[in-house]
């Protein structure tokens, strides 16, 4: 039987996705080259960091999950929210994930989770009582989306380098302080080698930074077509986005503050555990865009049948 | 998913298989027969309308379709936006509702809104206890029984007797957690 599709994929954003991780790999091996040739250690720097990230990657639904203070609730507890994310996992295909409310008055969700069979999705009580049902459904299955295309695990990897750049640079550093750059002649020859470590450790945390954030923007558009097409109503993810978005835009500044200064405390704000839907960091692409996109999906959507 | 498909953020809409359906009127006899359960005749499709035209005009299409016959055919949205396409016919005639019920998910597959159906559910009745909802799943290809017994509760003892005289005739879904309650389903 001939089924016809109206779910097609987006070459461009594909296409972009590909280059940004290419330039991260690529980053990888020019990064590992200069190590090498500087003769340094690396092992104990690429333990630390992977262990940082292993256990990231194994809890990053708890450690999301108690960020957030959310709590994982029952379908007794919490009919709609169940009954809408057991209705979009039967429409996908895929394991229904654990499901949790945070009680936050800023509207927020997010998914974590290093795989589908250990995924949770939460919402905070903010979001449920600004959104309808409607626009509530476009938030969830955007959230699935991001399960589905394991971002969880795709940024943990991605956002390695950084990791590693940022830790070597700061090894660097505290080395140079502490006996690196005095005058005593038999340690001139290891601090030249030293401070280039540094440079070239900092030229790459800054650029890995830019490339996992560009990298997200794109995950993040992904996670709204795949999720507008799941539902088949891309202007009610549209007006939930423009809702959280306002909703966010009038938070007193207090409150802003505090949210940056929680930012920047992380090692590196790249190791954010959940995919958020509110545009407050740059991790995700500016609303225009997003809505840009749900608009285009909405009219391929409203073409008559042939 | 592929690979790619993961690392690239393409998520490809999962394919209903629409044939399966048709395998309901020899597991109705074998369910007559292990639990005295009658087909009620009522058999209803839930699909998530999508926005736009595109919907709208096969939603008439669809209209007209059922209309031609006259058996009951009733469409109602329920709280979660979803739409139930609910026909109601002649108890003894399993296999007219089924095909009927076939033609409409075929009308929506070919106009490419495969991907935006739920489940079809056939109702049982007859033996005295509350009435048996058989559900399928699309995007699986497998069938579970469904028995609520109020608001938000279910009858789960039902359920598996059920699946035990059917685990032969219907691919019933292995998988518990997949078995997704539709409170307030047409004819339930």
């Amino acid at each position: 039987m001939a089924t016809r599709s109206r779910f097609r994929s987006d070459p461009g954003l594909v296409a972009r996705m590909t280059l940004t991780m290419f330039l991260i790999g690529a980053l990888y091996v020019a990064f590992i080259a200069v190590l090498l040739s500087q003769g340094v250690s690396t092992v104990v720097v690429v333990i630390i960091a992977g262990g940082l990230l292993f256990a990231q990657y194994f809890f990053s639904d708890k450690i999301a999950l108690y960020g957030m203070g959310g709590r994982i609730v029952t379908p007794e507890e919490a009919p709609e929210l169940h009954g809408i994310v057991d209705r979009l996992c039967a429409l996908a295909d895929m394991p229904k994930p654990r499901v949790a409310i945070a009680d936050v008055d800023m509207p927020n969700a997010f998914a974590t989770g290093r795989n589908p069979r250990n995924a949770v999705v939460c919402a905070t009580t903010g979001i449920m009582r600004r959104l309808d049902t409607e626009e509530l459904e476009g938030v969830l299955s955007h959230e699935l989306s991001h399960v589905a295309h394991r971002d969880v695990a795709v940024m943990t990897l991605a956002s390695f380098l950084g990791v590693v750049a940022g830790l070597i640079t700061r090894f660097a550093y505290y080395s140079g302080l502490f006996g690196g750059f005095d005058d005593r002649d038999d340690d001139r020859n290891g601090a030249a080698p030293l401070i280039v470590i540094m440079l070239v450790s900092i030229l790459v945390y800054v650029l890995s930074f830019i490339l996992t954030r560009a990298l997200s923007r794109y995950r993040e558009l992904s996670a709204d077509r795949s999720g507008a097409l799941l539902t088949g109503r891309p202007s009610a993810l549209a007006s939930a986005l423009q809702k959280v978005t306002g909703e966010i835009a009038r938070i007193p500044t207090r409150d802003l503050r505090s949210a940056e200064a929680f930012n920047a405390f992380f090692f590196t704000p790249a190791l954010s555990n959940g995919f958020s839907i509110s545009s407050l960091f740059s991790t995700h692409p500016p609303l225009e865009k997003r809505l840009e996109q749900l608009a285009r999906i909405s009219v391929q959507l409203g073409q008559p049948v042939a | 998913m592929g690979l790619f498909d993961t690392l690239l953020g393409r998520t490809k809409p999962a394919k209903p298989d629409l044939d399966a359906l048709f395998a309901l009127p020899s597991a109705a006899i074998t369910l007559e027969a292990g639990m005295q359960l009658k087909p009620t005749g009522v058999g209803s499709v839930c699909v998530k309308p999508a926005e736009g035209a595109g919907f709208a005009g096969l939603r008439e299409q669809i209209d007209q379709l059922l209309a031609a016959d006259n058996d009951k055919y009733t469409e109602v949205t329920d709280g979660f936006g979803f739409s139930w396409i609910t026909r109601e016919g002649d108890p003894g005639d399993l296999a007219d509702l089924v095909t009927d019920l076939h033609s409409v998910n075929a009308s929506l597959a070919d106009a490419g809104f495969g991907p935006a159906l739920l489940c079809t559910l056939v109702v049982f009745s007859g033996d005295g206890g509350p009435p048996v909802g058989l559900v399928y799943l699309y995007k699986r290809g497998t069938w579970y029984p469904f028995v609520p017994t109020g608001k938000d509760r279910r009858d789960n003892s039902r359920e598996l007797q059920v699946r035990a005289v059917l685990g032969k005739d219907l691919n019933v879904e292995t998988d518990l957690s997949r078995w997704f309650p539709v409170w307030g389903a047409p004819g339930l």
